[in-house]
């Protein structure tokens, strides 16, 4: 088998708080090949974003610990010098992140702002960046591009914004995209032209994508491989079937539950989740997820699950049910209306 | 762009306006002022006092009187002080040259140091220099700048003058850049240095807090995520972005200076500047002195708010449309 493009061995990275140590990510591991598009799904605070950051070491606060290994390429990141890990920034690894309203630099034109990206990573003179910029702006469709590259940010919409966002991600011809909640922030019809753009460039591009949400939505249409995050941990983890199609977390049930679906008839209101995520200074003993998990029993508070393999096929979950137990309970979560009627 | 120099000026009209109305009245209304007794020297007759008043036009109504002074202001120029009786058209403008030499050169000084300062505070933001630089810009903002230009003074002109160090500090006093530019930055050095001690702190502390804000922006994460080195960050991104209030506070600190607020650093070192001249004529309530000098820091004022728009406008594009 192939070298994976991306290898996350075992990340952990903690805050020191005044409170406390809080541990964001709790020893994750991962991989993501070549061209694959993988999503990672949790609600806010789960650590999808600090671990993504973390591949591309941009946290800067300076009460950050880090332990574990990112791989990339075969290349350990963490061991990379500042100077080194500039070169994967922007080059190899490209990142698009939630709010495109603030992530651009209001003073420089957009032209200006991916002019400067290529300038950093190619030696290339004015006209050819200039042309180059415009010929990205063309590829992620905005119209009128060798106008509109003199333009300042303010002068965008969100949506058009989050395109430049893209254009800029994609000047350097990345391995890697990182999309943060790229549609998060955008209306609806707008993030389908996102995510349908992001699935037509990841095309032409050939790169990986790992697409960070909150929404199994979103991932639904584009990702291969789903990741889902609870606590700082991945709890579940297999291909897009599986997770759809026979989920094994009930937090991922959960998930699955609070999706508004149109294929079925709208016969109740959705089920949320209930409680808050547990504290990541105190983690509670056992399953983090036991104090809002429905299906909790004994073994549940004294011993942590290990995420393993338990149906095969490289999906993978962290609980102790077993499989007949979680396909006997999930369709009282994720379809109340179909068990009752079953 | 037309448009707005326009608008600009004729604003700055009414706001010239508005001031001067202002002052003349703030002026007669005050209790037990009489120039015309002021000028007629001690125990006058009253027919000394009445010629006097005739002859400065002060028998005349108050809406007369302001007419008559703005017109030997702005058209004949020649106002005459109720003091000195020189002329107050000629006396401002020699003193706006020593104003301006001092103005700008602590300007400069106060522009490198308090970026240095600034910026420097903010990367070293966890070490030791970082409190270290903002205790010093503290007192620096805190120290009195009479007090500062007295001890500069005692160390340079008496003390230690013998010495090595300060045997080249001239005696005080203003010489012309023209007549002899040497001798101009000699004398200003210190004045300079005294003067812009209050506002590098002060800017050094403005500019390290806008840092730090600009610093947790989503786009300066973007740039670091473009793989740019966190020289091309600071300077492009992070203070670029810092500098709009800078700029800001900048132009009317700047303008109050030119127009007379340098008043301290002027009477310490003895330079016979427009601050000085304010001084002289609040001391005896000078009318025609105050109006001028009033109406002449107003200008610079409104003109430095007119240049801070525009500086603004290039600083941020967002401004521009609006």
């Amino acid at each position: 088998m192939a070298e994976p493009l991306l290898e996350v061995k075992d990340l952990k990275v903690s805050f020191r708080t005044e409170d406390g140590l809080v541990r964001a990510v709790d020893g994750i591991s991962f991989t993501v090949d070549e061209g694959e598009v993988v999503g990672i799904v949790g609600e806010s605070g789960s650590g999808k974003s600090v671990t993504m950051m973390s591949v591309m070491r941009l946290i800067t606060d300076p009460n950050a610990i880090y332990e574990g290994e990112i791989f990339y390429k075969g290349r350990n990141l963490m061991g990379f010098s500042k100077d080194a890990m500039r070169e994967v920034r922007g080059e190899e690894i490209a990142m698009v992140f939630q709010d495109p309203m603030t992530s651009l630099n209001p003073v420089y034109t957009i032209g200006w702002q991916i002019e400067e990206q290529l300038n950093e990573h190619y030696d290339l003179n004015k006209g050819q960046a200039r042309r180059r910029a415009i010929e990205l702006l063309a590829q992620v469709g905005i119209p009128k591009p060798e106008q509109r590259i003199d333009n300042y940010p303010h002068q965008f919409s969100g949506g058009m914004r989050q395109r430049v966002m893209i254009a800029l991600a994609l000047s350097c011809n990345p391995d890697l995209l990182i999309a943060d909640e790229p549609t998060t922030a955008l209306d609806v019809t707008i993030q389908a032209q996102i995510l349908e753009l992001i699935k037509n460039l990841k095309r032409d591009f050939g790169s990986a994508v790992v697409l960070i949400t909150h929404d199994l939505g979103v991932v639904a249409d584009i990702a291969d491989r789903i990741l889902v995050m609870y606590a700082g941990r991945i709890v579940e983890e297999g291909d897009k079937e599986q997770i759809f199609y026979d989920p094994q977390h009930p937090y991922t049930w959960g998930l699955l539950g609070s999706i508004a679906r149109l294929d079925r008839p709208r016969t109740r209101r959705l089920t949320a989740i209930a409680g808050q995520p547990p504290s990541l200074i105190n983690r509670p003993r056992g399953c983090s997820f036991r104090p809002r998990c429905p299906q909790a029993f004994d073994r549940c508070s004294v011993e942590d699950p290990a995420l393993t393999a338990k149906v095969g096929g490289g999906h993978l979950d962290a609980c102790h049910l077993s499989v007949e137990d979680k396909r006997a309970r999930r369709d009282a979560t994720i379809n109340p209306e179909l068990a009752e009627s079953a | 762009m037309a448009a707005f120099i326009i608008r600009r000026l004729l604003w700055m009209l009414v706001v010239l306006f508005a001031i001067s109305v202002l002052v003349f009245l703030i002026f007669f209304a005050t209790p037990g002022v009489d120039p015309a007794r002021q000028m007629a020297g001690r125990n006058p007759s009253p027919e000394t006092i009445r010629s006097i008043k005739h002859e400065f036009g002060l028998d005349r109504s108050l809406p007369v009187r302001y007419g008559l002074m703005m017109k030997h202001m702005f058209i004949s120029r020649d106002l005459i002080s109720y003091g000195s009786h020189t002329r107050v058209i000629p006396e401002i403008l020699s003193a706006t040259p020593v104003t301006l030499s001092l103005v700008f050169g602590a300007a400069v000084i106060w522009i490198v140091f308090s970026i240095l300062t600034g910026v420097a505070a903010a990367v070293l933001r966890g070490t030791i220099f970082d409190p270290f630089l903002m205790i010093l810009a503290l007192i620096g903002i805190s120290i009195p700048v009479f007090w500062l230009g007295e001890v500069v003074n005692l160390v340079t002109q008496s003390r230690l003058h013998d010495s090595f160090l300060f045997s080249w500090v001239p005696p005080l006093g203003y010489t012309p850049l023209t007549q002899d530019p040497f001798m101009w930055f000699k004398q200003l050095f210190f004045p300079w240095l005294t003067l812009s001690v209050l506002y590098i702190g002060f800017y050094a502390r403005v500019l390290r807090a806008n840092l730090i804000e600009t610093e947790s922006e989503d786009y300066i994460r973007t740039a670091r995520a473009k793989g740019l080195s966190e020289r091309r960050v600071l300077f492009r991104h992070t203070l670029r972005t810092s500098m709009i209030t800078f700029v800001s506070l900048f132009g009317l600190d700047f303008a109050v200076l030119v127009g007379g607020g340098a008043l301290l650093t002027e009477v310490v070192f003895g330079l016979p500047g427009v601050g000085l001249l304010t001084y002289n004529s609040l001391t005896s309530l000078d009318l025609p002195v105050i109006m001028t000098t009033v109406v002449y820091a107003a200008f610079f004022i409104t003109l430095a708010s007119a240049l801070v728009d525009l500086v603004y406008a290039w600083l941020d594009p967002r401004v521009r449309l609006a």
